[in-house]
């Protein structure tokens, strides 16, 4: 690796700019100088963790180890995306529903790309796998969200719109295909907007991280369009796969609306980060 | 003929009765008393408890959305989900047969639901209920928002539908509209329940 390494003074120095927030905040009596240094603390002790656990589970190349810190990542992915629903699911299968499609729509994304458009040796080489399934499953989360948000929103907003169409006897699922192209057109809003401006507007994360590890930029750019593509297929597979799902949890083998085994209280506006 | 029997609609007294065929059932009651609930149940909208048979086949037989084509909820303020009213049934013959009845045309299903009356959105979606012939009709306070003329039309084609061997249930605060359709009542209450066999006051 041709990288220049990073000191424990670079850090430091580069903390230094977090001092500006910290000014910021006391000037305009934001109080955020807590928080801004909880969170950086934070911040550093996550990544110094992973950076160490990555460098041993990669010395190791065992599918068992890989295997297991990509149950933990799903885990903790399933989790983030039950805190950023604001109507809190009821029963466990809706709090299964998003890890269910998580799991699937990630995990089927991940072993596409690492095995057969990469194909490492050995396949699970978790050099390849879990940086890929970090990314998909970041991405997968945001899309699937944002299906499960639209669509359960909807349903709420335009809930008598919904019983007066059920009414007149369609299908759960053709009474809900309005509801359900508007959730998946927004859950692919972001996927669109990324790749339009990838390059144009910004460097992708993960090219500009290449880039600066002494990669060439012509291998950066091709990892970056595959990563892509993964992503897109990824999200699409979990946002469809989430949003038909839901459509059966808000709904009962009569085809009857039934918001009410579906929404809960809503969460504060503010709980969330 | 629809026979209800232990209906169990949460809130209300268990039911049991029967309208037959041609016939009108009025539903009466206080404001609050459970009327749309029961409509509801009836269309198997809400969970409910209880058998409700229609021509000998009881609703659980069948899969909720056959059910619904037959046993046709019309409520007093329909819902939209389309810009215009044309966008919500097919045309069709019976649909303009059922727009002239009720005084509306073309126009109307053409112009933005939100611009048109209220009264003229209760009509159309009396037609909107009507348009695929359904069986059962369990019409929540068709004419509240209707002038006497356009309420008269209603009543024609209520009217209508009973001769052409359609069930009516219609709850209604108009008595002498309930006096003018209904073969029988059904009285709901908050706590109990009477039926008087085609007992005009």
């Amino acid at each position: 690796m041709n990288t220049i390494p990073l000191s424990a003074v670079d850090l430091v120095l580069a903390a230094a700019l977090l001092i500006v927030n910290g000014i910021i905040s006391l000037v305009f009596g934001l109080r955020l100088e807590r928080s801004l240094a909880i969170a950086a603390i934070r911040m550093v002790v996550q990544l110094s963790v992973v950076g160490y656990v990555l460098k041993f589970v990669f010395e190791q190349t065992s599918p068992v180890w890989t295997a297991l810190v990509a149950l933990v990542m799903v885990l903790v992915a399933g989790i983030e995306l039950i805190q950023r629903r604001e109507r809190r699911p009821r029963g466990w299968l809706a709090y299964g529903l998003g890890n269910a499609t998580l799991l699937l729509a990630g995990g089927l994304a991940t072993l596409y790309a690492a095995t057969i458009v990469i194909g490492p040796s050995p396949w699970y080489a978790p050099r390849y796998v879990l940086p890929i399934l970090g990314m998909v499953l970041g991405n997968t989360l945001t899309s699937i969200s944002l299906a499960l948000q639209t669509l359960n929103e909807g349903a709420e907003r335009e809930r008598g719109a919904m019983e007066a169409r059920i009414g007149l006897g369609p299908t759960r699922l053709q009474a809900f295909s309005g509801l359900l192209r508007q959730s998946l057109r927004t859950a692919t809003t972001p996927l669109l907007n990324s790749m339009a401006v990838a390059g144009v507007v910004t460097l992708p994360g993960m090219m500009a991280g290449q880039i600066l590890a002494g990669a060439d930029p012509n291998e950066a750019a091709k990892y970056q369009i595959m990563i892509l593509f993964v992503l897109a297929g990824a999200s699409g597979l979990g946002a469809f796969a989430a949003a038909l799902g839901s459509v059966f949890l808000m709904t009962d083998a009569r085809h009857r609306l039934r918001l009410d085994r579906q929404a809960g209280a809503r969460r504060g506006a503010n709980q969330n980060s | 003929m629809l026979r209800v029997d232990y209906l169990a609609v949460p809130g209300l007294p268990t039911l049991s009765f029967e309208v037959a065929t041609g016939e009108c059932l009025a539903v009466e009651g206080p404001s609050g008393s459970g009327k749309t609930r029961m409509l509801r149940a009836l269309a198997d909208l809400d969970p409910a408890d209880g058998y409700v048979h229609l021509d000998g086949v009881e609703r659980g037989e069948i899969k909720g959305p056959q059910w619904r084509r037959h046993v046709r909820y019309a409520s007093a303020e329909p819902a939209w989900w389309a810009p215009t009213g044309g966008e919500h049934f097919p045309k069709s013959a019976r649909l303009d047969r059922l727009l002239s009845a009720l005084a509306l045309d073309e126009g109307h299903l053409s112009r933005p639901i939100a611009e048109l009356s209220t009264g003229e959105r209760q009509r159309l979606g009396l037609i909107r209920a009507l348009v695929d012939e359904p069986r059962v009709l369990l019409l929540d306070e068709p004419t509240s928002a209707l002038d006497t003329t356009s309420a008269a039309m209603v009543e024609e084609l209520i009217k209508y539908q009973l001769l052409a061997e359609r069930i009516v249930l219609l709850v209604s605060h108009d008595v002498a509209q309930i006096e003018r359709l209904a073969h029988a009542r059904l009285q709901l209450a908050a706590t109990t329940f009477r039926r008087s066999e085609g007992a005009a006051a």
